[in-house]
């Protein structure tokens, strides 16, 4: 048996009043690849944070590489191994790879002057490490993802690394970018590199994770072998919840379609897209990320009119050129990077409630009506199980799945016909996702038409009456959920 | 290697700067065939000349600009140093060199620069908010606490400095004459030394990380507080120098003509494509905005534009100018459009 590279014992950690973290114990050894699951305030970058040394714990020790600490100061976690690759990845968009990659070292040296020539050949010893190719003249905001995360990589193994901690690393990544990063964890852990990997997806937990901690509300719920770890065991720990995964069945279908599309393209973007949706279904569009769904999904908003073909709503010609006018059809949407687009983040969780039914909520004049404004948000708090002590705090204070059905809340005052989610998981926990997807098809029982655009392939096939899988710019396949599986959407992607 | 050639291309006309000198040279060649005037030696050294205080004050401008702030109080700043520096000598009746002011101003200049970088770089408080209210007190100290009124003599150091000159120019069709300051000196030493400091001290790189993402800077070991708060320390040095070496040409001390500079001086940074939210820049481009800024406000005249049409001729190129550079770089983030396959792929 293998000493411990990182042995961390009774944790404990507070923030004014709330605990954090309760006696949590944790360890890892060296070529270990050791996931880190929980929900959003379950503590994990709490944890990430204590073992690189930016928070000190009250109590609780830690022991690295055979050396004990009371607390760890961030130098003494770098230089005794310790690399945190964060989700931004801390890179400089505007400087070069060559200055992205050499800093740190540079820095660390103390160094007070720039030579260029040593920066070029420090970045050249950094990317070969990992064989990764890049000009180093390049300007990183130039970059895609992937190989910006290549660069925090890179950057993280010139320091004599025994521990890498990623957080969350897959997040912004397509299929076969993953793919690439897992190759590169497991070189590094033939290197008797660990690493620490925190996710809550659960495929790749099972793929590429040796053990496993799962933390919920600052506790340790569990540890051990991935290979005993199953689906349900997993969200069971992660929720403290037992699920049972509800296949939608579209109960009351219109007869007549709320909304068809006729051949609906917009140049360098998608072609020839025909569907009808009726009142009361689900329709799932999936598709890669440059297939041309979320150009799609905009075009039914109005953000990217549409430039050949024709909709219809209600049986009537209609055209939809800005959100304004999908508004006025009873449209609305729900965007992907709800943290952008969808919501006010320093604004009240009140305020984002009834922004987009404001008008309705007056009493002369523009004058808002308090008494109206108050039973609206008592009403969609309620309804949408909103978990705040104040619906007065600002938004920010929300977790991801709060976050999502407050957009949620916002257009379902609005009384709509349709509505047309872009990922609407993205980034949302387990919890919240199962209570996500239940509003959902309760909506759609309730007689609201939805169209649910998302890559989350046992989400489409669990939620949806209808997929129509998209591909380069085409649907190339419209199925009947009820009879459709994972592979048979994946073999249509590819 | 033809492709390399390529990819230079490309990556040239990707920057700001180009197309700077391009409309700098389109505008000076104009001004050429209507005056005939442009290209004559007394003209191009006035330029030179009227470029050194606004260029110093462009460098200053510049830095701030790169490392994500923004500083509105450097005429403030500069008029109260020069201002407190001129009447102190003129108090003691100083007869020696214009060394002595310099030290002087400089001193006072990296004090009040120390101010602004206290509450930007320690406090982290916004820098236009910060910079708005010291240009405030800057200017109520020079009114209020030293009472100010135009000076209309100065030092007999300072005018003598003022008054040097490195080389004139004559021109030999209208005998019009023309000085080279010995303080286009100074300008050329500092945009020197700021150049080696942008390019080869972890100091400067430190100002473009920052600009870049503050975050980034301070995970990845940059002193951040200490490197804003040096930075602003040294704008206020870079912006009083410029104040003595305006009162030096100027032979007199007016507490509020440089007053309203500030404007223009940004402007012309940007237009030589530093972006104002920081990061991205050059210094030649910088250099080359504020020369286009100075030809306006010097030569237009030469073309028979009357001068109370200059500012509108100013704030049209800086529309144009900042726009241009907008469209560039909406046009690199534009999204890829994909290929449509053809129905026969399938």
């Amino acid at each position: 048996m293998a000493e411990n590279l990182l042995k961390a014992e009774g944790i404990y950690k507070s923030f004014v009043g709330v605990q954090a973290l309760k006696n949590v114990t944790f360890e890892i050894k060296p070529g270990e690849i050791h996931c880190l699951a929980g929900e959003n305030g379950s503590g994990k970058s709490t944890l990430i944070k204590i073992i690189s040394g930016v928070y000190a714990p009250d109590s609780g020790s830690m022991e690295f590489a055979g050396k004990k600490y009371e607390k760890i100061t961030p130098i003494e976690a770098i230089k005794s191994g310790i690399q945190v690759i964060y989700q931004d990845f801390s890179v400089f968009p505007n400087l070069t790879v060559m200055e992205n990659l050499a800093f740190n070292s540079e820095l660390a040296d103390r160094r007070k002057f720039v030579n260029w020539k040593r920066m070029r050949k420090i970045a050249t010893e950094a990317i070969a490490k990992i064989d990764f190719k890049v000009d180093l003249d390049a300007l990183v905001g130039s970059l895609t993802v992937a190989e910006k995360q290549m660069i925090a990589i890179s950057r993280a193994l010139m320091f004599n690394t025994k521990l890498i901690i990623m957080d969350e690393p897959t997040t912004a990544l397509t299929k076969k970018e993953v793919g690439n990063l897992f190759n590169i964890i497991l070189k590094l852990k033939e290197r008797g590199i660990a690493i620490l990997f925190v996710s809550h997806k659960l495929n790749e937990v099972f793929e590429i994770s040796d053990f496993f901690t799962i933390l919920r509300s600052g506790e340790l719920v569990a540890s051990g072998n991935t290979a005993d770890l199953d689906a349900k065991k997993f969200s069971y720990f992660m929720t403290g919840r037992e699920f049972t995964a509800k296949r939608f069945e579209a109960k009351n279908i219109s007869s007549e379609p709320i909304l068809e599309t006729k051949n609906i393209g917009i140049e360098g973007s998608f072609q020839d897209v025909s569907f009808d949706l009726h009142k009361g279904e689900i329709i799932g569009i999936t598709g890669l990320l440059d297939s041309g769904r979320t150009e799609l999904a905009l075009s039914l908003f109005g953000i990217l009119p549409i430039d050949t073909g024709s909709f219809k709503i209600n049986g009537k010609q209609v055209k939809i050129t800005n959100p304004q006018t999908a508004v006025a059809h009873k449209i609305g949407y729900l965007p992907e990077d709800r943290l952008s687009e969808g919501l006010f983040l320093n604004q009240s969780i009140a305020d984002n409630i009834i922004i987009s039914e404001i008008d309705r909520l007056t009493v002369f004049a523009g004058v808002l009506d308090t008494k109206k404004r108050t039973d609206e948000i008592a009403r969609w708090v309620k309804e949408l199980s909103i978990a705040t002590p104040n619906p007065e705090n600002a938004c920010q204070t929300l977790s991801g799945g709060n976050q999502q059905r407050i957009v949620l809340a916002k257009w379902l005052a609005l009384n709509l016909d349709i509505l047309v989610l872009n990922g609407p998981t993205v980034g949302v926990d387990i919890g919240s996702k199962h209570d996500i997807h239940e509003i959902l098809q309760n909506l759609a029982n309730e007689g609201l038409a939805l169209i649910i655009i998302s890559d989350d392939l046992p989400e489409v096939l669990e939620n949806c009456s209808r997929i129509l899988v998209m591909k380069a710019g085409r649907v190339v396949s419209d199925l009947d959920a009820a009879k459709a599986d994972e592979q048979m959407i994946l073999s249509y992607m590819m | 290697m033809q492709t390399s050639w390529k990819t230079t291309i490309q990556k040239i006309s990707r920057r700001n700067e180009p197309y700077v000198f391009l409309v700098l040279l389109a505008l000076c060649i104009l001004i050429e065939i209507r005056s005939g005037q442009f290209f004559s030696s007394n003209n191009l050294v006035d330029i030179a000349s009227a470029l050194i205080v606004p260029g110093l004050f462009a460098i200053g401008a510049f830095l701030v600009i790169i490392s994500g702030g923004i500083d509105v109080s450097f005429p403030a700043l500069a008029s109260l140093s020069v201002y407190a520096t001129t009447k102190f000598l003129l108090d003691i009746n100083y007869q020696g060199g214009v060394w002595l002011a310099f030290v002087i101003a400089l001193s006072i200049g990296a004090l009040l620069g120390a101010f602004n970088g206290l509450f930007i770089g320690y406090f982290k408080l916004p820098a236009l908010i910060v910079t708005l209210g010291s240009s405030s007190v800057f200017k109520g100290i020079m009114q209020g606490a030293l009472n100010s009124k135009q000076l209309t003599t100065i030092p007999v150091g300072m005018r003598a400095f003022g008054t040097s000159s490195l080389f004139i120019a004559k021109n030999p069709v209208s005998g019009l004459t023309a000085r080279m300051p010995v303080a286009s000196i100074a300008f050329v030493i500092v945009l020197i030394l700021v150049y080696l400091m942008m390019r080869y001290t972890m100091f400067g790189r430190g100002i473009y990380g920052i600009g870049g993402s503050e975050v980034s800077a301070h995970r990845a070991g940059f002193g951040v507080r200490k490197t804003k708060f040096t930075l602003y320390v040294m704008v206020g040095m870079i912006a009083s120098l410029a104040g003595v070496i305006r009162v030096c040409m100027m032979q007199q001390a007016h507490p509020t003509n440089m007053l309203g500079m500030e404007l223009n001086i940004i402007a012309g940074v940007v237009l030589g494509g530093t972006a104002i939210t920081g990061g991205r820049g050059t210094l030649l481009g910088c250099i080359l905005g504020t020369l286009l800024i100075v030809i306006v406000e010097n030569s237009l005249i030469l073309i028979g534009v009357p001068t109370s049409w200059k500012s509108v001729f100013i704030g049209s190129l800086i529309i144009i100018g900042t726009g241009a550079s907008a469209f560039q770089v909406m046009r690199m983030n534009r999204v890829k459009s994909i290929k449509i396959r053809s129905k026969e792929a399938f």
